[in-house]
Parts: structure tokens; sequence; C-alpha cells
């Protein structure tokens, strides 16, 4: 009975059929694949050049693999290129990119996420006009209050300090940050947080017991928004931080402007990728992350 | 646990001298009454904005009672337990607490534990820490922690789960957790809010008998909100019915079933509801007669609760299940001929749909009864059974 049940079965059963290459799929991935290639172009010139002697690269043929690898042009991009009168290399940008880079992180991140929790929870008199005003500071453009706060840093003794950069990216991180993890705590059912006013938790014990460990997608598009904005920043380095403490971009346009001398291209494209570095990295790594926790705001928000 | 009446300094004092529950002393306030009940709540008012949602509330209720908040969706049930919780600042009004007033206490300090709708689990806690998450925040020794949550698991039978994570679990094992959170903190007042509104039809009934027996084995005082009829009369001692931020009665199931005070009353229990006929009284030598079209019901015994006035337009209201058809219709008072407009089988039941002098009217028959929709049926009424509202919806 049960046989000739089975014997007899027609149109589909069993498990769907995979799906052979369609001429729509062709297209699709074609297209694609030209994209990436387009995209990745200069990524591929700037490598080679930068693995090329100088020799090599005068030869003009920017877009031929390298006939004998060289490691040189990395090696002094890092170590002895000169900006202006020292030539002590890009390491002295990036050790100083890092001592701006990690307390800014950290304060930011902390101070945004405390705020965003408050705003959502904790709602004081005045809190909607102090969450508007704070999203009107995310879009006015920060060129309008550089000379301002050239001012106040120089007035609190910070100009041309470490901690006056820190303060400034502090201060621009917040508005959007604020932004992110309000977006994220108003996701958390409010229900949670009475649960937990119920059994006896204060502001921070909720935040620290119940909030943050149901918060780290979030956690990491901060890092990567934080990560990522800090080290690219050009502007606010070279304004606020003072000659000895430029950052690692604000020091490769030094060595890249260079006058003086022969423009060494590989040295150049070497300083480059390794400024570039840093951001790459966090993008490969954490880059599923990024889509997870900025989907998961998204979604419940 | 108090089960007897204690005063409320008494059960107090325990409280803070044996567990230590609370770190700080409140500051006693004692109402006047002699027995002391346990949630008082005096003209509570409470704005969100403009917007008025309790409209000086009253609200008693005794030691070990279990009182039901039933209404329409945004009537305001919810504001008032969060209030009673200790979760909203209140506009006015005061709230009494074993007769200690806990208006400005924090929710931990009132002897209330909360069980939510949607469970509100912290779900990056096992079930057990779930459990003991209030104690230690408390600051209990860890023995008495463990005794406590092995005493609630036992109790709500989830010793099995103790080590898994809330998105582990069913919805009925996740709003067990949620009760047992409310249970090891050993506090006098229970408030649910919708707390099986999100479980299936089986479950809900399973759960619901379930807290029956919980309150009588633990003889807690609980407040519980419910959009559900069933949920209500089956579980309360007394119903509060609510409607725009009022109570509109409070009673036991059995009054607030028969004896409605007004016609929202009358009308919000009971599915399918009462059937409402408007009409007016008239009287004829000493009787009093409800005229409706070309229906007359005699009100020979109607006990009125105000004077009638002769003339005065009043609406009746009719039970579905004190209407008859067929031969139950004969031995009536009032019987009419009308025809069925819509036949709905109920299980139990069926429900059939009728017009009569322009209103739409539901009658409860058998399940057995074989009428079908465009029949012509002879209705029958039990006019001892009816009752008369005036126009502004008051009993009359
Ligand atoms: N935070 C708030 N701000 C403004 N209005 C609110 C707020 N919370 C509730 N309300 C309003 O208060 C009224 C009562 O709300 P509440 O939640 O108590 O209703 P409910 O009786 O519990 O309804 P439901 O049965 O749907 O849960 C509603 O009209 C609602 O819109
Ligand atoms: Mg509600």
């Amino acid at each position: 009975m049960v046989k000739s049940i089975h014997e007899g079965m027609q149109g589909p059963h069993g498990p769907k059929p995979k799906k052979s290459l369609s001429a729509r799929n062709i297209v699709l991935y074609g297209f694609l694949l030209v994209a990436a290639f387009y995209w990745l172009l200069p990524l591929y010139v700037m490598i080679v050049t930068s693995l090329k002697g100088l020799p090599e690269v005068r030869m003009g043929n920017i877009f031929s693999p390298p006939m004998e690898i060289t490691f040189e042009p990395w090696i002094k991009a890092w170590d002895t290129a000169c900006t202006g009168l020292y030539c002590e290399g890009l390491k002295v940008g990036f050790w100083n990119s890092v001592k701006i880079l990690i307390p800014s992180t950290v304060i930011s991140i902390a101070i945004a996420s405390v705020n965003g929790y408050a705003l959502s929870f904790w709602r004081f008199k005045g809190s909607e006009i102090f969450f508007t005003i704070l999203l009107f500071g995310a879009f006015i453009p920060y060129q309008v209050m550089l000379y301002p706060l050239v001012i106040i840093l120089r007035e609190l003794g910070l100009f041309s300090s470490l901690g006056g950069v820190v303060l400034i990216h502090c201060i621009f991180g917040m508005p959007i940050l604020t932004l992110l993890f309000r977006n994220y705590f108003a996701s958390v059912p409010e229900e949670l947080f009475k649960a937990a006013r119920v059994d006896g938790a204060g502001f921070w014990r909720i935040f620290a017991q119940i909030m943050l460990p149901m918060s780290l997608p979030i956690f990491v598009v901060a890092i990567i928004l934080q990560v990522t904005g800090i080290w690219n920043d050009f502007l606010f380095g070279i304004i606020y931080s003072g000659t000895t403490n430029f950052p690692m971009t604000v020091q490769l346009n030094n060595i890249v402007n260079t006058t003086q001398g022969v423009k060494e291209y590989n040295v150049n494209m070497a300083a480059t990728l390794l400024t570039g570095a840093l951001p790459l990295v966090v993008y490969f790594i954490s880059g599923k992350l990024f889509v997870r926790g900025i989907a998961a705001g998204a979604v419940k928000g | 646990m108090s089960g007897e009446k204690v005063s409320g300094e008494k059960l107090h004092g325990e409280k803070l001298d044996g567990e230590k529950l609370d770190g700080e002393k409140l500051d006693e306030e004692k109402v006047s009454s002699d027995s002391v009940t346990s949630v008082a709540i005096n003209d509570l008012s409470l704005s969100f904005g403009s917007v008025e949602v309790l409209k000086s509330l009253n609200l008693e209720v005794e030691q070990g009672e279990f009182i039901v908040l039933l209404g329409p969706s945004g009537c305001g049930k919810s504001t008032l337990l969060n209030c009673i919780a200790g979760l909203l600042d209140v506009t006015a009004g005061q709230i009494f607490i074993n007769g200690i007033n806990v208006t400005w206490e924090e929710p931990k300090d009132r002897g209330i534990g909360m069980v939510f709708q949607s469970y509100a689990l912290y779900p990056q806690m096992s079930v057990e820490k779930n459990l003991s998450f209030g104690l230690k925040v408390a600051g209990l020794p860890k023995q008495q922690i463990e005794e406590r949550v092995q005493r609630a698991a036992g109790i709500l039978q989830i010793e099995s789960l103790l080590k898994r994570k809330p998105a582990a679990l069913s919805g009925g094992q996740r709003q067990r957790v949620a009760i047992g959170r409310a249970l090891v903190r050993d506090v006098d007042v229970f408030l649910f809010d919708e707390p099986l509104s999100n479980l299936d039809a089986k479950l809900r009934t399973d759960l619901r008998v379930e807290l029956k027996r919980l309150h009588q084995r633990l003889g807690n005082t609980m407040i519980y909100v419910t959009h559900d009829q069933i949920e209500a009369l089956t579980l309360a001692d007394r119903i509060a019915i609510m409607k725009d931020g009022l109570i509109q009665q409070l009673d036991t199931p059995h009054a607030i079933y028969n004896q409605p005070s007004n016609r929202f009353v009358a009308g919000f229990i009971g599915s399918p509801g009462m059937n409402f006929i408007d009409g007016v009284l008239e009287q004829k030598s000493d009787r009093w007669v409800f005229n409706a079209g070309d229906i007359t019901i005699p009100l020979t015994d109607y006990a009125f609760l105000q004077n009638p006035q002769s003339g005065q337009p009043v609406e009746i209201g009719i039970r579905p299940e004190h209407m008859f058809v067929g031969d139950a219709a004969q031995g009536q008072a009032v019987v009419f001929s009308c025809e069925a407009d819509l036949v709905e089988p109920m299980g139990a039941d069926t429900v059939l749909w009728t017009t009569i002098a322009g209103n739409s009217l539901t009658i409860r028959t058998d399940s057995e009864s074989t009428v079908k929709a465009g029949d012509s049926i002879d209705v029958g009424i039990n006019p001892n059974r009816a009752l008369l509202f005036t126009a502004t919806g008051e009993r009359l």
C-alpha cells in the first residue's frame, strides 16, 4: 500500500533542486564582478606601486605587477619618511592617533550609552527638549564651530594638546552616538525596565546588569563608527592637537605633500595604505556584526 | 502568609527585622481604621500632560482578596496597576498598602510583586538568575536566596528549567518564571497585568486554574488586570469594572453579572452581550409595562431601584440566555414571532440573531437547535430576568 503510493508520486517531491545559472544570474553576477573590479583597481595600483622600487615606478607602467618585490618603501614610510624637518616616518603619527583614538572612543561611547539609556527610560523634565537639541546638534556642520571651540579650548588650557582633541571628538560624537543608543534602548520593552525597578534595581544596576548585556550589537556599531571616524579625522587633528600630536592622517598629508626632493610614489602609496589599514581591518573583522547591530536597531526601533 | 489579619505595623515590622528585605526604614503612617485593608486607594488621579487617565479613583482591597480589574482597552487598568506598583508618579491622591502610606515609596519598598503581559524576563540571565535578581539586589544571604528560589521553583514546577535562558522556554514556561520572580520576593500583594493574554487558549485555561490554586495556597492579595471576561469571572473574588479611568462597579462576579449597576457594566459583561431594546415605561392601572413598538413586556415583579415615571424613555436589557425559542418559548410571559437572521454555532450552544422592533438581538439556544437562517421563530422572554436602564444609562 505504502509502496504503491511512493511509486505513484508525481510532480515536485523531496528536496527542492538547486537552481542552475540562469541568464539573469549571469548578467547580475557579471555586473557585480565588473563593479567590484572597477572599485578595486585603485587599491591594486596602490599595492603594486608600493612594492616597486623607485626606478621601476618611473617606468610608468602603473598596472604592471612589480618585477622585483621590495618592502623598502613600507619600511621607509613607517620609519624614516620626512615631514618637513623631521624624518621619523609615520610611526609618530600612528602612536598619536592611537593616543587620541582610545580615550575618545571609550569616553564618548561610555557617556553616550548612559545618555541614550537615561533618555529612553528615565524621562526627566525637559528630556524631550534635551533630545531635540541633541538631534539638532547632529546636523550642524561643524566647520561653523571650529573657531569658537579654539577659543574655548584656549581658555580651558587644552588647546594644542591631546586632551583637547579627545574632548572635541567626544563632543562631536555625542549627538549621533546618543541617538544611536537611544533608539536601541527605545526598542527594549519598557516592561523589562519596570520589572527591574520592582526588583529593586536602581539607575546604574539596571544599566550595568540588564541593559549592557543585551546591547552588545549596538556597542559594536558605536565602536566601529567612532574608530573609523576618529582615525580618519583630519580637520580636528590639524587644528586642535598641536604640531607634536598630529595624528596619522595629518602626518600622511605632510609626507605626501612634501615639496623637497623627488616624489617617492612608492613610499607615498605605502604610507597611505598604512594609514588606511586600521579602518579596513575593522570593517573586515566586524562587517557582519555591524550589519547585525544596525539591523537590530532599525527593525525594532 | 498573611492569611490571618495582622496589623499593618506588625506585618511591616516582621518584614524589616526578620528578612531585611528593605535596606531602609519606611516612615510609618498608619491609617486610622482598625482592620487594615491590603490595598487602599484614595481619590487617585493621574494625568499624562493634559490627558486625565485616572479620575479620583477609590478602591479598597481586603487581605487575601483576588480582585480583577476588567475594562475596555485604554480605560486605565495598566495605569492604575503601575500607580499601585510605584512605577508612575500619581498626580493626586494616596495609596496605602497594608495600612502604610506608600504614595511616595519606591516600587521595591511597597511589598508588591508584579507580573507583566510580555513576561519581561531578563534575556541574558538564566531562569535561576532571573528569580534571584531581586533578592540579590536586596542583599539577602546566599543560602536564603537559594532556599527561596528552590521553593518558588517547586511551587511552579520549573525546577528542571532553572539553568536555561528565557529564549529557550515556551510561553507558558516563561510566564511561570515571571510569576516565580514575584513569588520569591515574598510579597503581600501580587499585581498581574494581563499575564495570560500572550498564551494560546488551552494554556491560558491551564494557567488560569493554576493561578487560582496558587492564590488558595498562598492567600496573598492579588490584583489582576485582564481583557478576558471568563478569566475575570472565574478568578475573582470581586471584579472592578473600569471605564474612562473610573470604577463603574466593584462587586462579586455573581452580582456583576446579574445585578449590573449601569448599562455599561451590563453591556460589557457577557458574551454575546446583553440585548437592549429602546422603549418607554408606562403605568397601566398599578402595573408597570415596557413598550417598544408592538412589543409590550409586563414588569410585574420588577424591583425598581429608583422611582419610575410613566412615559419615561428607558432601555430594557435582556441577556441572550434569558430569551427562548421553540417549545421553551411557549411558557414565557412574553412571546412574539420573528425571523432568524443568522445562526452561529458556538459549540456548547448556538446563537441566533434576530431583529425585534428595529433592535438586533441575540438568543442563546441549545446546540441541538435546528433553526436555520430565514426560519420564522417564536421568541419568549422571561421578564423577571430583565433589567431597566434610564436614558442616562443608570439602573432603574
Ligand atoms: N505614557 C503615556 N503618555 C500618554 N498617555 C498615556 C501613556 N500611557 C498610557 N496613556 C494613555 O492612558 C490611557 C490608559 O492607558 P492604559 O495603558 O492604562 O490602558 P489599559 O486599560 O491598560 O488598556 P489595555 O487593556 O489596552 O492594556 C490610554 O488612553 C493611553 O493612551
Ligand atoms: Mg494595559
